[in-house]
């Protein structure tokens, strides 16, 4: 069986990797969310058509989107250290998390808001709203539930993506998975992470779908 | 109250460009119920957006109360918008608020006390006979009550005027008819102007005082209701109140087509029968319907005469003879069918 250090060591590790997928899906919602909203109101069909600006932030979104996390990971190690002061360590994981993560927020954000009905946003502006109250009170409202699955998808992301880290220095779960599995051959504690890993995504999806069921008003229940 | 003059809209799309609205003039009185009416296409939909600029047209001006609307900075259109509401086919509540909330959106945005605001939307969702349903959410609503909410919802900035949007047209014909007459409600007891945008002319009989009949872009004729309807002059306006083009017609090559009108009096008398037994020959009647028009009965029927000159003249004799309004309909149609290749008519 696992030694009591063991133990202490993977809870160690999923405190971490909870630490960091909750700060760095903050971060990235913090972010994302009014990128996304950006994106989705100067397109096309968009409230406040600006192509040029959409063209503009879409093209950086892709590029962040485009380089694999593992090498966006050592690429931006100068930031990360001019960031928090190291590369070492969870904190410093969530650096690259946030970077790699906000865009991907944006464009989750961004379709969950072409999701909307255009015809209520063009009762809303038959009705005289503003940009902004039809961004606050009847995009994302009516966004809510796909926001919130769309969370769910995200945190699922990130967690894969910490645990990724764990090649560099960054702590958590993935670090011992790859410490511990990897370069020493420990099978049991490589199942056991993964293991822990499993049942955390299916934890965030689970309660992401049914705060999303609950709160949609468009289905009868 | 609303005048539109030499309005036009184009769109630009990827081929080339489409004009929705042609040169379009007319103007709405205060406590008119307009209609405007037209086929799929006729760009009808595009016209209403243009009165409340949800689409800016591209030439021609939009006045509301004799102000210019292409004036306006983005403020002053939010608050003309607040006195000209506007609903939709599709109703476009938010589907994530309740009916009263749904109420309440207009005067939220308009920064209304919300204690203030939920006694007003309680009162509109009496008035639009919703009671008791405040607290339904969109899904959990039918069509009719839907579109009441809507109605509600459009009417919480008091506003002068209603653009009806094929309102009805997504609902059966018993819940059309209730919320027309709603609508008709609205028009004499708040005084609130409306214009209705259909392809049906019976919403247009129902409801209307004035209507304008829309065909490619472009108003073809308008007038009183009665009088478009009891002597229309456009191929467009005959087509809604009675349409000939049916394949039956257009088999049938022979003799010509009369489209009679019947006001009040004449519907009632037994007329075909006794045009039968004077004139002496047999007729066709391809098409007919009776319409109530502010509480007087109209009729059209469309006939077909045998192919006999001499039998005609005695029919358009008795008809002039009874003062039954009629016209001749071209055959135009029918003919097509014969003349043109036989790959089309094999269709």
């Amino acid at each position: 069986m696992l030694s009591s250090g063991m133990i202490q060591t993977l809870l160690t590790g999923l405190f971490e990797t909870l630490y960091m997928v909750v700060v760095s899906t903050a971060a990235a919602y913090a972010i994302g969310i009014p990128v996304g909203i950006v994106l989705h109101v100067t397109s096309e069909n968009g409230i406040c058509r600006n192509k040029l600006v959409n063209k503009i932030l879409g093209a950086v979104v892709n590029f962040l989107r485009s380089v694999p996390f593992i090498v966006l990971l050592v690429a931006i190690l100068p930031f990360t250290r001019a960031v928090v002061g190291t590369t070492i360590g969870s904190t410093a994981t969530i650096v690259p998390l946030v970077v790699a993560a906000a865009p991907f927020v944006a464009r989750m954000v961004e379709s969950s808001l072409k999701e909307v009905d255009v015809g209520v946003v063009e009762a809303a502006e038959s009705m005289g709203s503003s940009p902004m109250q039809i961004v606050w009170k009847v995009l994302l409202p009516e966004a809510k539930p796909s926001l919130i699955v769309g969370s769910a998808i995200t945190i699922t992301t990130i967690l894969g993506y910490s645990a990724m880290a764990g090649f560099t220095g960054g702590g958590g779960l993935g670090a011992i998975a790859i410490n511990y599995g990897y370069y020493r051959y420990d099978d049991q504690v490589m199942l056991i992470t993964v293991l822990i890993l499993v049942v955390i995504v299916q934890i965030f999806q689970e309660v992401g779908m049914r705060i999303a069921f609950k709160t949609d008003k468009r289905i009868k229940k | 109250m609303i005048e539109l003059k030499n309005v036009s809209k184009t769109f630009q799309t990827a081929d080339s460009p489409v004009e929705a609205v042609r040169d379009v003039s007319l103007t709405i009185e205060r406590g008119d119920i307009y209609g405007i009416i037209g086929l799929s296409g006729a760009g009808k939909s595009t016209l209403v957006r243009c009165i409340n600029f949800l689409e800016r047209p591209t030439a021609g001006q939009v006045l509301f109360q004799g102000v210019d609307l292409a004036g306006l900075d983005r403020g002053a259109l939010a608050r003309t918008r607040k006195s000209m509401s506007m609903i939709f086919q599709s109703f476009n509540l938010l589907s994530q608020r309740t009916a009263l909330r749904n109420v309440c959106y207009p005067l939220e945005i308009s920064k209304v006390p919300r204690q203030q605001a939920v006694e007003k939307a309680r009162k509109l969702l009496e008035l639009v006979g919703l009671t008791g349903r405040e607290g339904a959410y969109p899904s959990q609503l039918s069509g009719g009550q839907k579109q009441r909410v809507a109605i509600a919802r459009a009417l919480a900035t008091d506003p002068g005027v209603l653009l009806c949007d094929e309102a009805t047209s997504a609902l059966d014909p018993n819940t059309t008819r209730s919320i027309l007459s709603l609508l008709r409600d609205i028009n004499q007891k708040l005084g609130v102007t409306i214009v209705v945008i259909t392809h049906e002319m019976k919403v247009v009989e129902q409801i209307c005082n004035k209507v304008a009949v829309m065909e490619a872009g472009r108003i073809v004729e308008s007038g009183l209701v009665r009088e478009v309807f009891l002597t229309p002059k456009s191929a467009v306006a005959r087509d809604l109140i009675l349409p000939k083009n049916n394949a039956a017609v257009q088999k049938i090559d022979s003799g010509p087509l009369l489209r009679l009108v019947f006001d009040g009096q004449s519907v009632f008398s037994p007329m075909l029968s006794n045009l039968i037994l004077e004139c002496r020959t047999p007729v066709n009647i391809l098409q007919a319907s009776t319409q109530n028009i502010g509480g007087k009965v109209f009729g059209q029927m469309i006939l077909q005469l045998p192919n006999d000159s001499a039998a005609s003249a005695r029919v358009q004799a008795f008809l002039t003879d009874q003062k039954i309004q009629y016209s001749e309909e071209e055959t135009g149609d029918a003919k097509q069918w014969n003349d043109t290749n036989p790959a089309d008519r094999a269709f």
